[in-house]
């Protein structure tokens, strides 16, 4: 039976060790002159005379500069959204559909070994399979955009940090959960449709849904949120009439952290009524300047920090797995009554 | 006599369809049996039910004394020829003995490479491009190869040209003539099965018409010629299976339990095609007798 569902699978196997082949040696053309940059700034030192933030800035505003490489960053999360959306697709999909459409079903289930043996020995040998190669897409990719991830982790982001949801999902090991559930997925519903093209359909549909839904509803609650707060900063300060005072609100960032949401507060008193004057926000004239720092005005900030990046990884990819192995019995399940 | 196959009440439903409904029949040991009948009479449901692709939705078949894909144990002493000849298309016939003996403790690779070999398939032909015949036959050698108690084979031969109807047949014969393995054989011609069974089953609408051993049937079946009489007036121990009326002359085919001695009528033997036909048109008359007839050994 292993030697049989590598015989099927192994057309699939090449083109996705293909596609590994040639990501990897375009990352590693390009990824000397990335790490050059990234020692000529100085940023692995910084710790030590305590400017890391702006050496970030400067070795990003460097990257930019050449715009290869924010577009070899944002393909690399990109790839790590479709390898797993492929392996739904192509392998999952067709594992079961091409027996029924074939026949061959009737061929296979009447050799000397149970549907269910059949299914455990295909489901599991190709999910492991799905998991390595997607692991290496990931370790790849992680490994080459490492430099831009430490800038973005000290405050200066490409397209955010590694704990923004677009790129949590895309770096890392949850795209192996990932890929794992997308073929599950694949070979789930290809069980219940039983033709092709109408499961690669649903299969991708709900997919792309689970995409949306994680990080929305999902991830931010796998590890109830932190809370601090932080000062207004007088430039983006924004505020609205509430009862007797101001609400205050305004935009926060704490470096390398998710920021989950952002709340202000309502103040009263003299000082609320001078604000109420100034049209063009607290910096339009000294008087106005004045009267916002008396305030010191607050934001509580809901996040998850850096600290926990690892930790989320690990549940959302557990998350996926067991999403996975459910869908595997469900799976199961329709081949025992498929008749 | 022991059965291979024993169909009590079975019955599969699809949506509101009943594919196959009420069926009792029992199928020996040790012969070649030919399930004959129309198309949609439930011989492929049957036999897709016997070996356990299907499951029943009423009524109970035990096939070798076991329930039908119930183990590893009781996939191994069945084996199965489906409708078509399923085979993978990409894969190479040798790629097919490979899958087969993986998948088959009992496997008989030196059976299989010899039956390859004699009918001069290519090892490293894809399936995908032999022809009908050769695809029927492969999927006879993996079903053989297996070496099965009993082997099921359903429709094989349907989408056969004659000269590959014969040949898959006579590998069937032969197979037959070297194990003691009991096989079972569904067609809508009866020509195919008289050439290899030595048992028949006839199946219309889910129900036994007729079964017995073929000698048996053809000994005890005749066609009477005659003048044109009513032929409630037979003697007893005769039973009109179909009758049919040209001019003054009426045509019998009747079953009889001893010789026919009818002086007024021409009686002779009647050939096995007539006879599945004359109980095919009974069953499918719309106040033809709906009763299940058993012949005795």
């Amino acid at each position: 039976m292993t030697w049989m569902t590598w015989r099927q699978f192994r057309t699939q196997a090449w083109i996705a060790i293909a596609g590994l082949a040639a990501i990897t040696i375009t990352l590693a053309v390009t990824r000397p002159s990335l790490t050059g940059m990234y020692s000529a700034s100085g940023i692995a030192a910084c710790q030590a005379h305590s400017d890391c933030g702006r050496l970030a800035a400067s070795f990003i505003s460097h990257v930019r500069a050449d715009g290869a490489y924010p577009v070899l960053y944002a393909a690399g999360v990109v790839v790590m959204y479709l390898v797993p959306a492929i392996i739904g697709m192509f392998w999952g999909a067709p594992l079961i559909t091409r027996e029924l459409e074939a026949g061959t079903w009737r061929l296979a289930w009447t050799q000397s070994i149970t549907r269910t043996r059949w299914l455990t020995v295909k489901l599991g040998l190709l999910a492991l399979a799905a998991m390595a190669i997607t692991g290496l897409f990931s370790l790849i990719i992680t490994w080459w955009g490492s430099p831009i991830d430490q800038a973005a982790g000290l405050g200066s982001p490409i397209l955010g940090n590694r704990m923004t949801p677009l790129l949590f999902a895309g770096h890392g090991i949850v795209p192996i959960g990932y890929a794992a559930f997308a073929f599950a997925l694949g070979a789930t519903t290809g069980a219940l449709i039983g033709r092709t093209v109408p499961a690669m359909a649903v299969t991708i549909a709900i997919f792309g849904a689970v995409l949306l839904i994680m990080p929305n509803f999902v991830r931010p609650h796998l590890i109830p949120p932190a809370h601090t707060t932080a000062a207004v900063s007088p430039g983006y300060a924004n505020w609205v009439p509430d009862g007797n005072g101001l609400l205050i609100t305004g935009p926060a960032s704490v470096p390398g952290a998710w920021v989950l949401s952002t709340s202000g507060h309502v103040y009263t008193g003299p000082a609320t009524r001078v604000l109420q004057t100034c049209y063009n926000g607290p910096t339009s004239t000294p008087a106005c300047g004045t009267a916002f720092a008396s305030l010191h005005a607050q934001l509580t900030v809901t996040y998850q920090p850096a600290s926990r990046y690892w930790p989320l990884q690990a549940y959302e990819t557990a998350i996926a797995l067991a999403l996975a192995l459910a869908l595997a019995v469900l799976c199961g399940w329709k081949i025992r009554r498929l008749a | 006599m022991s059965a291979v196959i024993e169909a009590r009440g079975l019955g599969k439903r699809y949506g509101h369809r009943w594919a196959l409904a009420d069926c009792t029949l029992s199928v020996p040991a040790g012969r070649v049996t030919g399930l004959v009948g129309p198309n949609g009479a439930g011989k492929s449901t049957l036999l897709n039910l016997s070996v356990g692709l299907l499951a029943p939705t009423t009524g109970t078949i035990e096939v070798l004394g076991g329930r039908p894909g119930a183990g590893p144990a009781q996939l191994r002493r069945v084996g199965f020829v489906a409708q078509d000849t399923p085979v993978y298309a990409g894969l190479s016939v040798a790629d097919h003995l490979r899958f087969a003996a993986g998948l088959n403790p009992g496997w008989d690779a030196g059976l299989a490479r010899d039956r390859i070999r004699r009918l001069g398939l290519d090892p490293r032909q894809k399936a995908g491009k032999l022809s009908g015949g050769q695809r029927a036959q492969l999927a006879l050698a993996l079903a053989v190869a297996k070496r099965p108690e009993l082997l099921i084979l359903d429709e094989p031969v349907a989408s056969l040209d004659p000269l590959a109807r014969h040949e898959f047949l006579q590998l069937l014969t032969e197979f037959t003539a070297e194990q003691q393995a009991s096989v079972v054989l569904s067609s809508h011609l009866i020509s195919d099965l008289e050439r290899v069974c030595d048992y028949l089953i006839v199946l219309a609408a889910s129900r036994v018409q007729v079964t017995g051993p073929v000698e048996h049937l053809l000994a005890t079946h005749y066609l009477l010629t005659g003048p044109r009489r009513d032929p409630a007036g037979l003697p007893p121990g005769q039973h009109v299976i179909s009758a049919s009326h040209a001019g003054p002359q009426t045509t019998l085919l009747i079953r009889a339990d001893s010789p026919v001695y009818d002086p007024a009528r021409t009686s002779s033997q009647v050939s096995l095609e007539d006879l599945v036909l004359a109980y095919l048109n009974q069953a499918a008359g719309p106040t033809g007798p709906r009763r299940t007839l058993e012949t005795q050994q």
